[in-house]
Formats: structure tokens, sequence, C-alpha cells
């Protein structure tokens, strides 16, 4: 079952650019990357989209649909009202590069700034052990494909670009997250470099990582909750304040 | 320009593409949040009609002045003189920082107040009206982190506001056993301050989740994965209990003003 | 040759990012040499995160008689004797090791009960084998691999003052040449994606990992960038690619809807109790389990049934045969007519799992069926049918070093090289295999570089690589790369797909000939700025020679072993097994030679039942019983 589809492409670069209409045909079933491929296929060459696996798990074809961060790969097209227009732009939290494609090095550069996994000198190959429920909880945020819709939705960065420098965002959080909550990882001191170096303090949880989220990772309940509770353990907490645990600790 | 509009972003003059009704979420927290804070001050000043035999308001309890009324008195003491620096503070006003702490640093209250009260972001993906932010790094905004000395305080407002609904298990002359729509409303309101405070993030952090292994100490995993799944439910634990605590004040002024008949089960 | 173009040098120059390439990167970083990553697409997105089954390493956590013998025997048997047999070995004593380097890297495997790593059954393999993480083991790899990168580039950052100053990744760039001087290589030549900006990399090493060919198909498990690249520019740098008719099919793409046509489910869902059946309902797989595996797979529903639970004293389901005999009955039921109305068979997990352990076991299973297709797997079957997933055949190299024959300073890993699985793969030992060899490429390749020393690239070499990338804007009015590109994926598809006939064969060369001739005329609207016209230009031609390569070897081969079924000649013909297909290029066109196998030694040939061995090899083999 074929029908025609209303579709506005956000074309153009960082010089300048606007919405385009095209009307595109949309069979039954299809999501709106199928769509965006038809319209390269047959109206605009030239279109530039990122994609890779089109089954949402390497995080490629992000992007905004009706304004909201979305994987194309993963927004069926019958989820829109029939005769609705579908508007398809860039992720607006990173620089235009052209169409639908952004620059996210951003995300990479923040990446290199997380110090490494740390292994016991002591465990040579094969000689690790972990329990299942020790593990689980990182895991749920190796799931993570990085897609950076968490890091695009972010009004820390989304709404500050001077913020850019000073917070790492949600992807590394989780991933600071889930060195912290490794069982095996020897470095220390990842609470207070997460609070004085990447920024944890500028996130005021008001949790639009989790909703946008298409791996469904409870970014801000799991990880950066957490995170300032652990950042609270050694700096904040009442207990550990009056028994004088707190400066012992700052000192090391 | 700075956000969205910035000269390298693309181009685009809205300041959100959303078609939804994204203002709505936001709209509703503020109306209601703002008609609790607009009746919370009212009665916190009133001063008055907040204890009936055997009810007391829970914005009243404990009620530690020499200002509260005869009965309501926390084992009949009273620490705090009736003036405080000169001005006559209602006993709820006392009181009022330690609840109004704990929700105020809540991780659930903060983003639903950033969002409504201060549009910081109004909604995802709708660009806020600041041009600065600094998030909880610098005064005032870093006092959130004393949320868990809220958290610990607010555990013992609920033992006295349990406390108090064991005493609404009397008639009004102080009889045992009897039972009426005034204790139910308080048994109601204080046993969900206890799961609004048992979900919290900081409670589930404090029994179990700052361990590395949990594997270790099997019981506080055990604790932690129930009270992962009560936290799962913490913003709806909020406003139940938000809305019991204020519906149970509104019953003893009703009560006390001899509005409302208090009816007896038994 | 363009006036600012951007030189660089390294010692050795890795193309692709994926879980080869990414360890080969390691390697060769570790033994202290400057490395470029250069990935298609952006770093940490290689068609690696979709593999989802596992790593087969017989490191015997779940079962103790699981050694290195017993796996290279399974990948022998699954590869049908047709695999070189040094890398079966290669693979089969390293893997373990391989998987528990990446443990120490940061990877958070499942666990067992005893906090080892937990290891899963898989299609082919004798014992629970291989190490997982939920369903999506790939990306786990990748991300650990990703992690270590960034690990090596800040103790580089602590060392030198600047992360990037010896590992540096070039994401969205296209390699277009590999160059050479004086018959030894000499680095790569490409484009920026985001600009189109060229940059000649100047390397006496380049090792080739990228991946496969499947885009080089209709029905496809394979992501954008696998249109065979690095085969086509291995053969264009002089190497020689081997046995191209082997691809492998795997049997459970989903079929339903169309816009996720070809997408994979993992064999795990059989390896957790699904079941397939036909429109009528049978369990139809008991009637395709072949003579070489009667005695190893479970004749009954009700043996089948035990399995799940007694492993030991049961035989698997059939559900459980390697992947082409899967694949070749799902064909065979779809073509009786005995298939789902959108030309599948139904794969259902839902009666012998409850909801729960399903969307614990395999969770992104339930997420693409519901999520992308709207289908609740455990409620309903799913509907499935072979997609084009994965490409045995390769570059021709030297086992041990990964070396690409015949032209030094090449190498090339993991799915790009051929010989590892024989005529075909088992699920799981993909990402062994790009392990074990990612490795072996990147320290042959830092050796190499390290004897050899720089082989700078003359300026004549340059300009013939930068006139390549322009011609395609230079040529008015000609050919669509797009619909050339779905031309190719009909012929291919219908031609040499699954079940190949001589007839058919010969006529898909003919007109993978044409559109060739025609390709040569394509142009591209627009400018060289992020414009995927443009990209394709190239990836079309690389696919059109692996097309060829692929027709060409199928056409000679005269028998039907695992990844390539000839209707014609259905037999498996032990005199056919003592032959690999050496494709090569001369600028023209491919020509395939037949070369012979090299026989085992007598230490791995008495790791077989010599009644084994006399279904798949000569009596004259068998009286040798091995090399030496």
């Amino acid at each position: 079952m074929t029908r025609k589809l209303n579709l506005r492409i956000w074309r153009g670069d960082s010089t300048d650019g606007g919405l385009k209409d095209v009307v595109v045909d949309v069979n039954e079933g299809e999501v709106v990357l199928d769509v965006i491929h038809r319209v390269q296929a047959t109206q605009m060459g030239d279109l530039a989209v990122r994609w890779n696996c089109k089954a949402g798990k390497c995080g490629s074809c992000s992007m905004e649909i009706n304004g909201k961060p979305r994987l194309a790969c993963m927004t069926q097209v019958a989820s829109f009202d029939e005769g609705e227009t579908i508007t398809v732009t860039p992720l607006r939290a990173f620089p235009i590069i052209k169409d639908l494609v952004t620059d996210v090095s951003f995300n990479y550069k923040k990446a290199m700034e997380v110090p490494a996994y740390s292994h016991p000198a002591e465990l040579g190959p094969g000689e690790a052990r972990m329990e299942q429920v020790d593990v689980e909880r990182s895991q749920e945020f190796r799931k993570c494909i990085e897609c950076f819709l968490c890091q695009n939705t972010c009004h820390v960065i989304r709404d500050h670009e001077e913020n850019k420098k000073s917070f790492a965002g949600p992807r590394f959080f989780i991933r600071i997250a889930e060195l912290d909550m490794h069982p095996l990882d020897r470095i220390k001191n990842r609470k207070r470099t997460a609070q004085e170096e990447h920024g944890l303090g500028m996130c005021n949880i008001t949790k639009c990582c989790t909703e946008v989220c298409p791996e469904h990772i409870k970014i801000t309940d799991n990880a950066i909750i957490p995170m300032k509770e652990r950042v609270v353990d050694i700096k904040y907490d009442p207990a550990r304040m009056f028994s004088g645990q707190l400066r012992r600790e700052k000192r090391d | 320009m700075s956000g969205v509009f910035s000269p390298t972003r693309a181009k685009i003059k809205e300041r959100t593409l959303r078609t939804d009704k994204w203002w709505l979420e936001p709209a509703i927290t503020f109306g209601v949040l703002f008609s609790f804070v607009i009746y919370a001050t009212f009665r916190a000043f009133e001063g008055a009609n907040y204890f009936v035999e055997p009810l007391i308001s829970p914005f009243y309890s404990p009620c530690l002045s020499e200002a509260c009324v005869e009965g309501s008195k926390l084992f009949g003491w009273a620490p705090v003189s009736a003036q405080v620096l000169g001005f006559a503070l209602s006993p709820a006003l006392i009181i009022l920082i330690f609840p109004l702490g704990f929700r105020m640093t809540c991780y659930y209250y903060r983003k639903a107040y950033y969002r409504s009260f201060w549009f910081s972001p109004p909604a995802c993906a709708v660009a806020e009206p600041h041009t600065k932010y600094t998030g909880e790094t610098r005064a005032p905004l870093i006092l959130q982190n004393a949320h868990r000395w809220f958290f610990y305080a607010g555990l013992v407002f609920n033992v006295f506001l349990t406390y108090d609904a064991v005493l609404a298990f009397r008639n009004e002359h102080g009889d045992w056993g009897h039972m009426s729509v005034g204790t139910l409303v308080l048994v109601v309101s204080s046993s969900l301050l206890w799961f609004y405070s048992l979900s919290c993030h900081t409670c589930r952090h404090t029994v179990g989740g700052r361990l590395k292994h949990f594997s270790k100490h099997p019981f506080r995993y055990k604790l932690w994965t129930t009270v992962s799944v009560l936290n799962t439910k913490h913003q709806q634990f909020a406003w139940f209990s938000l809305a019991a605590v204020a519906f149970a004040d509104i019953y003893v002024r009703q009560v006390a003003t001899g509005a409302w008949t208090n009816f007896y089960f038994f | 040759m363009s006036q600012n173009l951007q030189k660089l040098k390294y010692d050795v120059v890795i193309v692709g990012a994926g879980g080869a390439g990414l360890r080969a990167a390691v390697e060769a970083r570790e033994a202290g040499l400057r490395v470029a990553i250069i990935c298609k697409s952006l770093f940490g997105k290689a068609h690696t995160v979709m593999a989802e089954g596992g790593a087969a390493a017989s490191m015997g956590n779940a079962n103790s008689n699981d050694n290195w013998m017993v796996h290279f025997r399974d990948t022998m048997r699954g590869g049908k004797f047709l695999n070189h047999y040094r890398m079966a070995e290669l693979h089969a004593k390293e893997s373990p090791d391989r998987i528990w380097e990446l443990e120490m890297w940061g990877a958070l495997f499942d666990r067992t009960k005893e906090g080892k790593i937990s290891q899963r059954n898989f299609g082919g393999h004798e014992y629970p084998r291989l190490a997982h993480v939920g369903d999506r083991t790939g990306l786990e790899l990748i991300r650990t691999m990703q992690q270590k990168i960034v690990a090596l580039q800040q103790q580089d950052g602590r060392d030198h003052g600047d992360m990037e100053a010896n590992l540096k990744v070039y994401a969205e760039f296209t390699v277009t040449d590999i160059l050479k001087e004086n018959g030894k290589v000499a680095g790569v030549y490409g484009y920026w994606r985001e600009n189109g900006d060229e940059i000649l990399f100047e390397a006496p090493a380049v090792v080739i990992a990228t991946g496969g060919v499947g885009k080089a198909f209709k029905i496809t498990s394979n992501s954008w960038e696998g249109t065979g690249d690095g085969h086509a520019l291995a053969l264009k740098a002089g190497a020689n690619l081997k046995d191209m008719e082997f691809l492998q099919f795997h049997p459970t793409g989903m079929v339903w809807p169309p816009s996720v046509r070809g997408i994979l489910v993992t064999e795990s869902v059989r390896g957790e109790g699904g079941v397939l059946t036909n429109n009528k309902g049978e369990r139809f797989m008991f009637n395709y389990i072949p003579d070489v595996f009667k005695d190893k797979y479970a004749t009954t529903e009700e043996e089948a049934d035990r399995w799940y639970t007694d492993q030991d004293n049961n035989r698997r389901p059939p559900e459980l045969l390697p992947r082409d005999e899967v694949a070749r009955a799902i064909n065979s039921e779809v073509k009786a007519g005995r298939g789902t109305e959108h030309g599948g068979v139904f794969l259902d997990v839902s009666k012998r799992l409850s909801a729960e352990v399903i969307k614990k076991r395999l969770p992104s299973m339930w997420h693409q069926f519901y999520e992308l297709a709207g289908v609740d797997i455990t409620k309903e079957p799913m509907e499935v049918g072979p997609t084009c997933h994965y490409v045995m055949g390769g570059v021709d190299v030297e086992p041990d070093t990964a070396a690409a024959i015949g032209v030094p300073g090449l190498f090339a890993a993991g799915e790009v090289a051929g010989g590892m699985h024989g005529s075909n793969r088992l699920g799981g030992n993909s990402l062994s295999d790009l392990l074990v060899f990612g490795r072996r490429a990147g320290a042959a390749a830092a050796d190499y570089a390290k004897a050899n020393g720089a082989n700078p690239v003359s300026d004549a070499t340059v300009t013939q690589a930068a006139q390549r990338i322009q011609a395609p804007f230079e040529n008015a009015g000609g050919e669509n790369a797009y619909s050339l590109h779905a031309e190719l994926q009909e012929v291919t598809h219908n031609l040499v797909g699954i079940i190949r006939t001589g007839a058919e064969i010969k006529e898909a060369i003919a007109k993978i000939a044409d559109i060739r001739a025609r390709s040569k005329n394509v142009s591209v609207a627009g400018d060289r700025k992020f414009n995927p016209g443009f990209h394709l230009a190239f990836d079309l031609d690389n696919m059109l020679l692996v097309a060829e390569s692929t027709a060409k070897s199928a056409d000679l081969r005269e028998e039907s072993r695992g990844g390539h079924t000839r209707d014609d000649f259905p037999g498996m013909s032990s005199t056919w097994r003592q032959v690999n297909h050496i494709s090569s290029f001369d600028g023209t066109k491919v020509t395939v030679t037949a070369r012979p196998l090299p026989p085992m030694p007598k230490e791995l040939f008495d790791l077989f039942d010599v009644h084994e061995l006399e279904k798949y090899m000569t009596p004259e083999e068998i009286a040798k019983g091995g090399s030496n």
C-alpha cells in the first residue's frame, strides 16, 4: 500500500539553509530513514544523511523529527497521522556540516578525556572473576550505541555553546558511572573528577537525556543521580563530615 | 546569539519544531505546585485550626513552640519560645524548612520545577530563555547537595507523623480503640510519606547503591533491589504524598473550624 | 593533484575500524609505531556492532571438555574442510587469549556462577563456546577496543603532550587507492567524505580490514559500508582474492515488513529454543539433516526438546545445524510452497520460553522486532528467510602474518581476508577471527614497517589517484549510480544468489560486465561536500569487481559446498575440495584460476576420526594421512 507523504527536509550548510518541501511515496511499515533514502535516490542525489545499520544498533542516523531528537531508522512513518507533514532537521546542538549531517567531533573529544579502565596488575589473562550481579549495572551503560541524542538534547550544551568546554554530557556520565561501578577498575578518584573536571554539577537532572535514549538506558536515575550521590559521599555527607572523614579523604 | 541560534548550528529560526503539546506537562506542574505553595504559605502563617482532638495537621507536626495550642505539643514539650527574634512565628514556620527542604532538593522535584518554573529547559529540545547557565555548581543551587541531610531529617518527621496517625486511633476524649475518617486521612498521608522517602534516590544510594560489589553484601543488595523498584515510582509517590499531606491539612482545618464533622467508624 | 594536498606520514595505516582494524591498530601501536586508523563511517559504527551471538573461544568455562582441538574440528567441519588448516588452527588456539585480553581492557561479558566468562551454545559448535553479552557482543567488542585506543592515546598524551601524536582516527574518510612504488606498498589515497578534500597517507605497511560485500546483493544484513572496498582495493593493488564463490546466507533474516528486510535474527534465538516451522506448522528441519551430520543431531522432536535441559545425554536439535544447511532448508520449503505469504518461514520462541525470559536473554531481538516491525516475539512467531550475511572468500593471505600474497607491505584481516572459514563460517567464529588475525596483521605490519622503512610516493602516482576521484564530476549526463547499484543487486540476487545454475551464472557474468562498462560513465550531481551520490560512485566500482569475481568463481566450481549451491551439481565432491579459486585483476577484467589447497599436516589430520574424513576427502588423501 503506497501513499504520498509530505516531507520537509532541512537543506543547507554552515553558511545558510532552510526547510525544503518534498512529496514522496511511502509504503506500509516504512521508517523515516526509508523515506529519506527514497528522496535521495529519486529527487535529491546529493542529500547528505548519516546511516549505517538501519536496525537501531549503530546510532548513526540521529536527527530531529518534528523537533524531537530521534533515530530515523527507529521512527515509523505510521506513528504520525496520515496527512501530517513530517519535518526532518539536523541535530541542533552540534555544528552543521551539510543537510542532515552535523559535526559530532565534540563527543569524541570528550571520550578522550575520561580516564580509561585500569585493570588490576595482579590479574593475568583469564584470572578475573566477577559476579553477574556486580557487572549488571555497568552492562546497562555499555548498551550505549553512541547516537549522541542525549548529548544533543541536553540543554546544558544545546542552549549554551560556552558550556561545551567544561561539560562532558550524559553519554560520558554513564561512561564514568560504568567505570566507577566496574567491579575491578582501580581508579579511585572518578567521583571527584566527575564533579570537578567533567561538569557533573552542571546537570540539573531534567531528564531529557533519558527521554530520548533509544536504548532505554536510565541515564539519569541509574548513572547521573548515583554519581551525584557518590559525590555527596566524598564531599557533603553529614555523617562523614562530622567524623572528619571528608577532610582526611580530600588529603589523599 | 547562543545555543541553537549559535552561528555554527543549522540555521533554523524556531525555538523548537516540536508539534506535540510539549507545554502541557510543565503548565500542569506549574499550576499544581504553585497552588500548593500559595495554600501552604497561607496555612503556615495562619497559626490556627491545625489541631482538633485527636488530629493534628502534618503542617504543624511536630508542634514545638510555646504557641502551640493545648494538646498539640509533641509529648507536651515546647522547646521554642513563641517569639523568635521578636517575631511571633507560627509553629509551622519553625519546622517547615525540613519537609520543604526535602522536597525542594528532591531529584524529582528539581526536574519538575526547573522545567516548569525556571524553563531550564521548559521541555526537551525546546530552547530555554536564559543566556547563562551554570547548573548546580555554585550558590545557591549547590545546596541541592544537602538532599541527604534533608532525607535523614525527613525520616525523623515521618516517625512523628506516623506517631500522629497512631494517636488518631483515639476519640476526641483520648480513649483508644476508635477510628474516624481523620484516622484514615493521617494513616494514608503518613504512609505515602514513607513511600516517598524510601523511594528516594538518596535512600537507594545509601542502602546499597554506593557499593561496588553487591555480591559481598547480599542483604544490602536485596534492600537496594527493593528500593530500586520503589524508585521507579518516585515521581508518583512525590505527587501522591504531596496531595495527601495537603488534604490531611485541609481535613484537619475543616474539622477544627467546625465546617466538617469527623465521622467515627467505631 | 591539488595544490594544497595534505600529506601525512605514518608507519602503519589501517583501513577499516571494525573489530579487526582496531585490534590491528592496538597491536601496531603497542609495537611502538605511529598508526593511522581510517574509517568510512564515524568511529565506533562499524558493522561489527551488529554481531549478536558471541565470540567463539574454547575457554572451557561452561564445559571443561572443550579445548582448541574440538574448536578446530568444529571449524573445519563447518567449512567443509576447505578452510586453510593453519588459519583454523591459529584461530582455535589463540581465541581464548584474545577474549581474556578484552576483559583486561574493560569488557564486561556475562558471567558464570563461578564468576568466569559465560559461554553459550551456537550452531556447529560442539560445546557452549560463545563468550557473549546478552545479544550485543559485537558492540561490546567495538566499544572495548575503541576505549583501548583511547587508553593508548591517553598514554601518548602523558608521554608526549599530544594524545593523537602516534595514534589517530580519521573518521568518515574514503580510501580510493592503495599506492605502490617499486612493487611495494607506499601508502593510501582518498578523500574526506565531509568535504571531498584529498589526503595522501604515506606508509610502508597497510592493513585492510574493511569487512564484507553484502551491499552487492539485494537482501543483506550488511550496512551500506559492506561494499567490498578492501576486496577491490587489494585486487587493484595486485593481490588475489580466494574462494569468492562462497557467500554465507544467514538463514534467518527478517522478511517482513519490507523496511527491515534482511536484518538479522540472531542464531541465539534458535540456541535458546526457537523452532522453525512451515505454513503447515511442521518442524521441517528434521527432514534436512545431511548424512555427514546424522549422528550429531536429534531425529525426533522429543529428543530435540530434551537437549535444551540435558545436553550430555541428547543430541542437539536440527535447528542448530550449520547456517548453510538451515538456509538451504528454508529456501527449499519456500520453493515447495510451504512458506509464509511473504516468502519466509516461521521462527517461534514464544511457545517454549516465558515473555520474561525472552526479554532477559534476547533483549535486542525483542527490541528490534517490537520497535522496527511492531512484532512482539514473546507472543507471536517471527517471519524469517535467508539474507546475504558474510563472505567467506577474501584476500589471499599468509596464515601466520595475514600478509597479502604478492603485495609486500599489504595485510588483510577479518572478513576481508579469505581462507579461515573455508566454504562456510560457523556463527561466533567471526568475532574471534577478527581478534586473532587482527592482532596478527597488526604485529606483522609493524614488523614489516620496522624492517623496510618509508617508501616515498611519487608525484605521478598521486596525480593518477587524484584523477580517479575527479572523474565522476566530469561525466555530464551519464549513468545514475543509484540505478546501476539497484540493477547490480537484482543480477546478483537472481543469478548468483543462494541457489545457482551454470546458465544463470554465465548470464550474470555478462550482465555484470555490461553494468561495469556503463559505470565508467557515472556522473554525479552536486559538489564534493558530503555527497552520497559521489560516494556511491566509488562503492559501486568496488561492488562490481567483487560481483565479477564471485560470479566467475561460482561458474568454475561444479559442486555444492557450504556457501555455494549449484542446482546443476547438487553433490559435494572430494576432488573439488582440493581446489581453491584464485581471482586476479589485470586492470580490465577478473580472471579466476584453480590452485591446489594445501593439505593438513599429520598432527591435525589425526585429530579427526578417519571415517569422518572419508566423507570429505579422496581415498588417496586418506591413505596419505596428512602432508608429513
